[in-house]
């Protein structure tokens, strides 16, 4: 177990480095070594959103694998990271798609499916990082706010469905495979110790 | 939607639509600025190496402008249009073409011309490139994902062959075969498209001076990853009715089966003409991102009907363009 200070460097390290990915879309948008940088942008944005939510959801199996505890320290961090990258995903969407005209986006969300699915994954993921707060933690009570973000189960398979009807349109599913099978296994590993707890809670 | 026409057809922009040179370098220094707030020095000498580069080292194509098959809006920066392709025999991502397309060999090359013809043809590219003077045409390229370009392409009207072949009555349909080799395109093999790639026009549509058989672009021969040796330029359907590379033309008559068609019937149609009132399922056709232009500071561009080409309206008088997307 590191010590406090240890901790709290990682956590830094970890901060600044999750900010890497914006830096660099940033950098090459200005620098104008982008043809398209705003599809650059949109399909970056969406990719690291994936990307976070990934390693989000793998804190507590590589946890419970590792035995390294203090792993949960990083976790309110990377799940606000998946939520920064979503909502800056969702503002190329408002942006660049449209503008900034919410009639035309709501248009839009409601006609195209893989627009809907990704949009509530996204309105999902928003009460999630304002419960984020110890604060919000200590006034829902630990129980509650347990239940709550168990929408993460919901969030993800909508995200990966998302993902999977981006692509569809050119038979381009092996990003998508490997995002399910990645999420897929993380989620099937918390059902397996699931029955097993209640399993051995029942004899 | 006021549409105006000029007398061969071909939609002009407004006078008032043309962004005037001091704007848009104003946006562009302003950029600049930016740049140097950001990221310093680099930056802009990086800019400054790029500007350099802003021309290809191809070899020079001579041709005579048309001015009257010729739109008037701003032209695609060279770079842009031949570095964000897609042609996915050599990759699905839109810079891999002109990573891998330098395997691809331009010479020797035959393409046949057979079918329905009474006089069939095999002809090597230089004997192709000699059949009719060449025109340097200045067309908007309109992607069906939603961006769009404008490039001076230079060729013949495909018609000027078809002349020397002599079609016969069979001939309703024009089928366009492209090259399909694995060993010199290494995103053959993908399972994404059916190989070869095929297109195809319906015989009236190829017929269409519009319908450009292509060899070069900005004053020289195509690059590879922009469809060298030749290639189609039907500026008023979306790009990938375009066939790049073409080994063959067949006439035919039967409406010929397309790759992208069998790949997603739902969202690629035959006739795939540039239509702002037909929606790709996923996404709105109703407007577009022109490169290098529309961007952060501005809405997107309304996309036009025909893609502003109005002239081949009469192509489709009658059909109902939602049924026959």
């Amino acid at each position: 177990m590191p010590t406090t200070k240890q901790i709290s460097w990682i956590k830094g390290a970890v901060f600044v480095a999750a900010l890497i990915p914006l830096a660099r879309m940033v950098y090459l948008t200005v620098t104008g070594q982008l043809v398209d940088p705003l599809e650059f942008i949109t399909r970056g944005t969406g990719d690291w959103t994936l990307y976070f939510l990934s390693i989000t959801l793998a804190v507590t199996p590589l946890r419970k694998l590792s035995g390294w505890n203090w792993l949960i320290k990083l976790r309110r961090m990377l799940g606000l990271y998946t939520f920064f990258y979503g909502f800056l995903h969702f503002m190329t969407f408002l942006w660049f798609d449209h503008f900034f005209d919410l009639a035309e986006m709501w248009k839009d969300v409601l006609k195209r499916p893989f627009i809907t699915v990704g949009f509530i994954a996204f309105v999902l993921l928003i009460p999630l990082a304002l419960t984020s707060t110890n604060g919000m933690i200590k006034r829902l009570g630990g129980k509650r706010w347990q239940w709550l973000h168990r929408l993460i189960y919901v969030i993800a398979p909508l995200a990966l469905l998302h993902f999977w009807w981006m692509k569809a349109g050119k038979h381009n599913f092996s990003q998508p495979i490997l995002f399910i099978v990645i999420i897929g296994t993380l989620l099937l590993m918390r059902v397996w110790w699931a029955t097993r707890k209640s399993l051995s809670a029942a004899n | 939607m006021l549409i105006k026409r000029s007398p061969n057809g071909i939609d002009l922009p407004f006078s008032s639509e043309i962004t005037p040179r001091e704007v848009y370098e104003s946006r562009r220094n302003f950029m600049k600025q930016i740049a140097m707030g950001a990221v310093g020095g680099a930056a802009l000498l990086e800019m400054a190496q790029r500007e350099a580069f802003a021309q290809g080292t191809g070899a020079k194509l001579a041709a005579t402008h048309n001015p009257a098959y010729s739109a008037l809006d701003k032209q695609t920066p060279y770079k842009d249009a031949t570095t964000y392709n897609n042609y996915y025999e050599f990759g699905t991502d839109k810079s891999e073409p002109a990573m891998y397309a330098g395997t691809l060999k331009t010479r020797p090359w035959t393409i046949s011309i057979e079918g329905e013809v009474k006089k069939p043809l095999t002809l090597d590219i230089d004997a192709l490139l000699k059949l009719a003077p060449m025109e340097e045409r200045v067309y908007r390229l309109r992607c069906v994902e939603g961006w769009s370009m404008v490039i001076p392409w230079i060729g013949y009207s495909l018609s000027e062959l078809i002349k020397k072949v002599e079609p016969t009555s069979n001939a309703k349909y024009v089928e366009f075969v492209t090259l399909a080799d694995k060993k010199q395109m290494p995103g053959v093999g993908s399972r994404v498209l059916q190989w070869p790639y095929t297109e195809g026009l319906r015989i009236d549509e190829a017929n269409h001076p519009l319908a450009l058989l292509t060899f070069g672009m900005y004053g020289e021969v195509l690059p590879n990853q922009n469809g060298a040796p030749v290639r189609m330029v039907v500026p008023w359907k979306y790009g990938f009715k375009s066939a790049k590379s073409i080994v063959k033309i067949r006439f035919v008559k039967d409406q010929p089966r397309t790759s992208w068609n069998l790949s997603a019937s739902n969202e690629y149609g035959f006739y795939s003409n540039v239509n702002p009132d037909v929606d790709h399922p996923r996404w709105s056709q109703a407007s577009e991102r022109r490169i290098g232009e529309d961007g952060f500071l501005s809405r997107k561009r309304k996309t036009l009907m025909f893609n502003g080409y109005n002239d081949v309206a009469p192509l489709y008088a009658g059909m109902d363009l939602k049924k026959f997307y």
